[in-house]
């Protein structure tokens, strides 16, 4: 009887329409953000394995947290509104590379006009925001075939912004400032003064940005537009027929899911990578994190944050796998058999739970309300 | 002044290079149309024929094999080896998820391509095998009429000629087998096909089959030109702008959408990629594959799909 909503009366509409409406679940989610706020620097603070090496915080909690915040972002357009999306990659270089112009300046000479557009580079906080802003311009944009096309058709349109901005950002080179090796660098991270330099920092400024997008998408999807978002996704014609404009639910979704993306994008090249190129952001990411939110579950938040964790940990595991176990093993043999390994659990998830850990966890919470009786 | 020779040459290296598109589009299509699973594993499979092919091939000419008998058993085995492919992945993968939405099926064959992708190079390994089953040399045709000659390569005629027999083939094969009425009886309609009589299951082995058999196909000829090498997985993201304007249900769209492909990306390459920066050839499909997706949603050949969006 550790988890009912039973004697927890509500007395206000407020109430009811919280957030959160069961109180273990409040806890549960103090209990995991305290953790996350306080444990982990604590920890690492203390230098207690394995939270004192920078490696766990590098290498795993960092892109974790990014590549979660991206998941988010991905499904809002493929979980909540339905739009098959393999361009995610573009999006997330869009809002990296457009971090990075804004970051250190934007020069735009127009000859032919006898002016010249310039911008005195701009704090980092803005320009990862106005970055995430430049994406959900070109969401936008590579949105409106959505309102003729659907399913794989869709996915195949934005492939075509994936290959497309690939080129883009790897033959202009006005967009890596001329830099010759087309790998840029990004501006020191200044944060109101405060210099991000650390990997626990790094941490915590990833972490700050994560909680407040994930509350932010979490709300937006209970509230009137994820409503029509989802109303879309599940039949698109009767949507239209009580009067949700399939045009701005359709549009709306790619924005704000391109807007997290490209967020996430410019803290992966900005916090994580700190000098990248655009291979950083190939087809590969784009379907990367299409699997995690698959396998964490179409249509939620909790499950874009498992399926990301997912996604990450397991070829980790397994690249660490037979050396610990001792078995001789080369690397090329290794890395063939992570894939081999990688692809038959993706399978076999998709056999056995089709709707993703999102799924097992809510099978698990009504199996904790009855807890300890059969019924 | 762009001389016309040079225009020619181009479009016909293009049309060429469009053949092979065709080889791997033609897969796809054979299995969306028999079982609306959108095969990302296509590229992959040409990788493991590929691989059994010229290993096995190497491994007979080496052990004193005459090369036309080694050819024979190679090829063989490589069949052999996708016939055991499509029998796994229909047995553990596609008949377990029947029923399921496009976008699962879909990813399900990502991962697929992730095994396919790991088994080869583990088995087979992950080097650049040379493959020569066709001659490689140039033509150069109507010399009297151009300076210089239109350059053919020998390879692109064969591709173009056996990309024709496949077609031809596959053609017969539904038009005049029962295997193939039964094909196409289960693309209609899989609840109806089932209830009066066609082993779905054995259906859909036989179409996974044929598709990695047109794949074995593929590779030989991609084998020739570039070597059996992990790149050719690339090849099925290709494939998907094709199919695109082709449409997703047709065999001869897939080849037309080949060749336009083939053709225009090579055409945009040399003529506009000089003005802005090259590497056009990288996105050119897919942008093009977009148009025909706002204009012609159904790809040049495909079914009409009355759906309101």
């Amino acid at each position: 009887m550790l988890y009912r909503e039973a004697g927890q009366f509500k007395t206000t509409y407020a109430e009811d329409m919280a957030i959160f409406p069961i109180r273990q679940d409040r806890m549960a989610l103090a209990i995991l953000l305290g953790i996350a706020f306080i444990g982990v620097p604590l920890l690492a603070d203390f230098d207690i394995w394995p939270f004192g090496s920078d490696y766990l915080l590098r290498a795993i909690l960092l892109p974790f947290l990014i590549l979660a915040l991206a998941a988010i972002g991905v499904n809002i357009l493929v979980g909540y509104c339905g739009q098959i999306s393999l361009g995610s990659g573009a999006f997330m270089a869009i809002g990296a590379y457009s971090a990075y112009k804004l970051g250190t300046g934007v020069h735009i000479p127009l000859d032919w006009l006898g002016f010249a557009i310039s911008i005195p580079p701009l704090p980092v906080l803005l320009s990862i925001l106005l970055g995430g802003l430049a994406a959900a311009v070109v969401g936008i944009l590579f949105g409106i075939p959505s309102l003729r096309i659907k399913g794989l058709y869709l996915a195949v349109a934005t492939l075509a912004a994936q290959f497309f901005f690939d080129w883009v950002f790897l033959r202009v080179p006005w967009f890596t400032n001329y830099a010759p090796s087309g790998s840029v660098s990004a501006p020191t991270l200044d944060f109101f003064g405060l210099n991000v330099g650390t990997p626990i920092e790094r941490y915590m400024l990833c972490l700050i940005f994560v909680t407040v997008f994930a509350f932010l998408a979490k709300n937006l999807v209970r509230g009137n537009l994820g409503r029509q978002w989802m109303a879309i996704r599940d039949m698109d014609i009767a949507a239209e027929l009580i009067g949700i404009r399939p045009l701005y639910a359709k549009l709306t979704a790619f924005a704000v899911s391109s807007f997290i993306i490209g967020v996430a994008g410019a803290l992966w090249a900005f916090v994580y990578l700190g000098s990248w190129e655009p291979l950083a952001f190939s087809i590969e990411r784009s379907l990367q994190l299409l699997f995690m939110v698959i396998i964490g579950g179409l249509g939620s938040i909790m499950g874009s944050f498992i399926g990301a964790a997912f996604i990450l940990i397991l070829p980790i595991m397994l690249n660490l796998l037979p050396t610990q176990l001792g078995v001789p093993l080369s690397t090329e043999t290794i890395t063939h058999l992570e894939f081999i390994i990688f692809g038959s659990l993706i399978c076999y998830l998709l056999i056995k739970e089709p709707h993703g850990f999102a799924r097992l966890i809510s099978i698990g919470k009504e199996k904790l309300r009855l807890w300890p009786f059969p019924y | 002044m762009i001389a016309l020779g040079q225009f020619l040459e181009v479009l016909i290296g293009g049309l060429m290079s469009g053949v092979l598109y065709s080889l791997v589009a033609l897969g796809f299509v054979l299995i969306f149309k028999a079982s609306g699973v959108f095969n990302f594993a296509q590229g992959a499979m040409v990788l493991l024929a590929g691989l059994a092919l010229v290993r096995s091939l190497d491994l007979l000419v080496a052990n004193g094999f005459p090369l036309w008998v080694a050819i024979v058993l190679g090829i063989g085995f490589a069949a052999v080896i996708m016939a055991i492919t499509a029998w796994l992945i229909e047995r553990f993968v596609i008949g377990p998820l029947v029923n399921q939405n496009a976008l699962t099926l879909f990813m399900s064959t990502i991962g697929v391509t992730f095994v396919l992708e790991g088994a080869a190079q583990m088995i087979f390994g992950s080097d650049v095998y040379p493959l020569r089953l066709f001659p490689t040399d140039i033509w150069l045709l109507f010399e009297s009429h151009f300076p210089g000659g239109i350059l053919v390569n020998q390879l692109d005629v064969w591709g173009g000629l056996i990309a024709g027999i496949l077609v031809a083939g596959l053609a017969i094969f539904f038009q005049q087998t029962k295997t193939g009425r039964a094909l196409r009886a289960v693309a209609d309609d899989h609840m109806a096909a089932q209830s009066v009589g066609i082993p779905i299951g054995w259906i859909w082995f036989v179409v996974w089959l044929v598709a990695g058999l047109v794949a074995l196909v593929a590779a030989t000829v991609w084998g020739t030109k570039l070597g059996v090498q992990f790149s050719i997985t690339f090849l099925a993201l290709k494939a998907l702008p094709v199919l695109i304007i082709g449409g997703l249900t047709s065999v001869p769209g897939a080849i037309v959408g080949g060749l336009i492909v083939g053709a225009g990306e090579k055409l945009a390459e040399v003529f506009l990629g000089s003005h802005i920066g090259g590497g056009i050839e990288y996105w050119f499909a897919y942008v093009l594959a977009l148009a025909v997706l706002l204009v012609r949603p159904q790809g040049l050949f495909g079914e009409r799909i009355i759906e309101r969006i």
